[in-house]
């Protein structure tokens, strides 16, 4: 059901609150893309779904600004909250806002399992390669030699696939775009919002304030110059070697496969369970 | 659909009249983690809660536990969660994210003998004071103390509606002991127990926080569009995350609706208190040692008074403060190293001196004989 209405961010905003990201954060083109892609899909409104995010900049993209429930959690645990949501409302879209560091970092074994649950809820992780909110400590995402606020002298650690990791654990979509990749970004949204099961997007979003900054970027616009220099489509990788990937972002989608969900296993063993009960 | 509420005369263990006692209250959902001494609780419920058409899952950790827990409070259920020491010490940001959401929830501390992993299979009485004051930040807790079987149902019914009308995770402050032993109980019948359930907000509502009187909490998908955060905010749930005022408001109102409301939620039962010569305050598992040993003290002449404590947090201090009126001594006995000794001690506030009995590790009880020993000793 498309919507001949222009698409408006603005409908889907509380009225009141000024958008709290800095000039040239990613986090308002990753809600613009939901956003577009919620109104694609006819949403007029976010009525059908809930939100939950955790702590750090990203997490601030539902709430409060999102004219919709959501749900503000403590740092990493969005997804256990949003299991629970999910599984006494099945009927609602929960998805997950959030950061590298809540999801990848103190909250990865908690997306590890809801991917292996295929669990139904959407996680998009923006991914700026760096703690944010805190000030630009490295984060398990972190390209390997960076010089962060907590790795002076370069970090001498590896960063994390995250969607090739939730593709390993379970999931029924995947995809990566940066944020430069706009359209991209929007048509994978839908995709990730219609899909049963378990959906995970990372977008790779620019943080200037605490990441451009300091990697040495001078402007924004250099900082998106270099995502887009840098991605590489999954066709595009699967053809070159390790060396040849070096430190490229490799987009595209991942996986989209139909496997039953959580919610549809659990709706059966209760069903058995009230059978066996009463026989 | 299977029988909710299974009245009748049982003979149960501790742990399923527990979960028995969640199933009564309307308990919908659970959410746990195995751990010793309080998996037969996850056990029955994954066992009993999908026949009567409620939810159970396996977290990956007690965090993620309590995390589920409050998701499915604000999609309208009601939840529960149970644990031991270390589980609940992995609990404790989430049960003050709880308390800041105003999110009812339960939560069953079957204790074990800590600190760390101790002695997991073995009791101990050592979270009285995780319980009060395990969270970071200003806190008002409600912790419910069972001493026997029946006590782990009805306990357990009155966390669910304490929870409901206060908006607020409570604990089931239980033990080892009364948790793994079999006992008789009565199941009342269904309508004979008191079940409270949350109040809900009216169309066009938007404070659903921080009102003295307990503010409507609405579900999501009901069309309010409730932000809910575990940062300072204000009554419609907008956050502020620099404003003096608005937490200070904020703070006052989740502890005031707790101790402004204490005599509604506390409870406990008192023996002898006229003209005792000792007193004695206990609860849990060790409060079964204390009849005996009373009897035993009145046959040497020594009248002893008892309060056996059923809510330890709010602290019931009315009648601990009256019996220092009374009483030439109090004995605290527990399976610590003294923890609700200095609560005593804090209400009794110097009018008789408070004496502490202490046992930890081994799965070792305080036997009546040396509580009669400390009692008897407090009068010569």
């Amino acid at each position: 059901m498309e919507t001949a209405e222009p698409f408006s961010m603005k409908r889907y905003l509380r009225p009141d609150l000024t958008l709290p990201f800095c000039v040239g954060c990613g986090c308002v083109n990753v809600m613009g893309s939901f956003l577009r892609a919620a109104h694609e899909l006819g949403h007029k409104d976010l009525s059908k779904f809930v939100f939950c995010s955790g702590i750090g900049c990203s997490a601030w993209i539902p709430s409060p600004y999102l004219m919709g429930d959501s749900i503000h959690v403590l740092h990493g645990r969005s997804i256990p909250v949003a299991m629970g949501v999910k599984l006494m409302r099945p009927d609602l879209n929960v998805v997950v806002f959030g950061g590298d560091g809540d999801i990848a970092g103190i909250g990865l074994s908690h997306l590890i399992h809801a991917a292996r649950r295929n669990l139904d809820v959407l996680v998009i992780m923006v991914n700026n390669m760096i703690y944010g909110m805190t000030g630009g400590q490295v984060a398990p995402t972190t390209p390997h030699g960076l010089k962060t606020t907590t790795t002076p002298y370069g970090n001498f650690e590896y960063p994390l696939d995250a969607t090739r990791l939730v593709v390993t654990a379970g999931a029924s979509y995947a995809a990566r775009w940066t944020t430069v990749q706009g359209e991209e970004l929007v048509q994978a949204m839908k995709k990730a919002i219609a899909t049963k099961g378990f959906a995970f997007i990372e977008a790779v979003s620019p943080c200037p304030t605490a990441f451009g900054r300091r990697v040495g970027f001078k402007d924004v616009a250099e900082m998106l110059r270099w995502f887009r220099d840098n991605s590489i489509h999954l066709e595009q990788a699967s053809r070159m070697n390790e060396k040849e990937l070096k430190g490229k972002i490799v987009t595209g989608e991942y996986v989209h496969r139909e496997i039953p969900t959580l919610t549809d296993n659990i709706s059966k063993i209760v069903e058995e369970a009230q059978k066996s009960a009463t026989a | 659909m299977a029988k909710k509420v299974m009245s009748g005369a049982h003979f149960w263990q501790g742990n399923q009249a527990c979960a028995e006692g969640a199933i009564a209250a309307g308990c919908q959902f659970y959410a746990g983690y195995p751990i010793t001494p309080a998996s037969e609780i996850f056990e029955h419920m994954a066992l009993r809660l999908p026949q009567v058409g409620g939810l159970e899952v396996q977290m990956e950790d007690e965090i993620a536990s309590l995390g589920a827990v409050i998701g499915a409070s604000w999609a309208g259920a009601k939840a529960m969660t149970a644990t031991s020491g270390p589980g609940f010490s992995l609990m404790q940001e989430m049960i003050g994210y709880a308390f800041m959401t105003e999110t009812p929830c339960v939560i069953v501390d079957v204790q074990r003998a800590g600190p760390c992993t101790g002695q997991a299979t073995k009791v101990g009485q050592g979270d009285v004071m995780q319980a009060r004051w395990g969270i970071h930040g200003d806190y008002a807790a409600i912790a419910l103390a069972p001493n026997s079987v029946q006590e782990l149902f009805d306990l357990t019914v009155r966390a669910f509606n304490l929870a409901e009308t206060f908006r607020t995770p409570v604990i089931v402050l239980g033990d080892e002991i009364v948790s793994h032993m079999h006992e008789s109980l009565v199941v009342p019948a269904e309508e004979q127990i008191e079940v409270v359930d949350r109040k809900k907000p009216r169309k066009g509502d938007s404070k659903f926080f921080m009102l003295p009187e307990v503010a409507p909490m609405p579900s999501v998908g009901e069309g309010f569009n409730v932000a809910v955060t575990g940062s300072t905010h204000d009554e419609t749930g907008r956050r502020f995350t620099a404003d003096q005022a608005v937490h200070q408001r904020l703070v006052k109102a989740l502890t005031g609706k707790i101790t402004g409301n204490a005599s509604k939620i506390v409870d406990f039962e008192a023996h002898g208190m006229d003209s005792c010569d000792v007193g004695v305050v206990s609860f849990g598992c060790t409060s079964r040692a204390v009849y005996e040993a009373v009897e035993l003290a009145r046959e040497e002449g020594v009248k002893v008074g008892f309060v056996r404590l059923k809510t330890i947090w709010p602290f019931p201090e009315e009648i601990v403060r009256e019996m220092g009126q009374t009483a030439k001594k109090i004995v605290v006995p527990e399976l610590n190293m003294r923890e609700l000794f200095y609560e005593v001690e804090r209400v009794v506030h110097g009018a008789a001196p408070v004496v502490s009995v202490n046992k930890v590790g081994g799965g070792e009880m305080i036997t009546p004989e040396e509580l009669l020993a400390e009692v008897v000793r407090s009068v010569k």
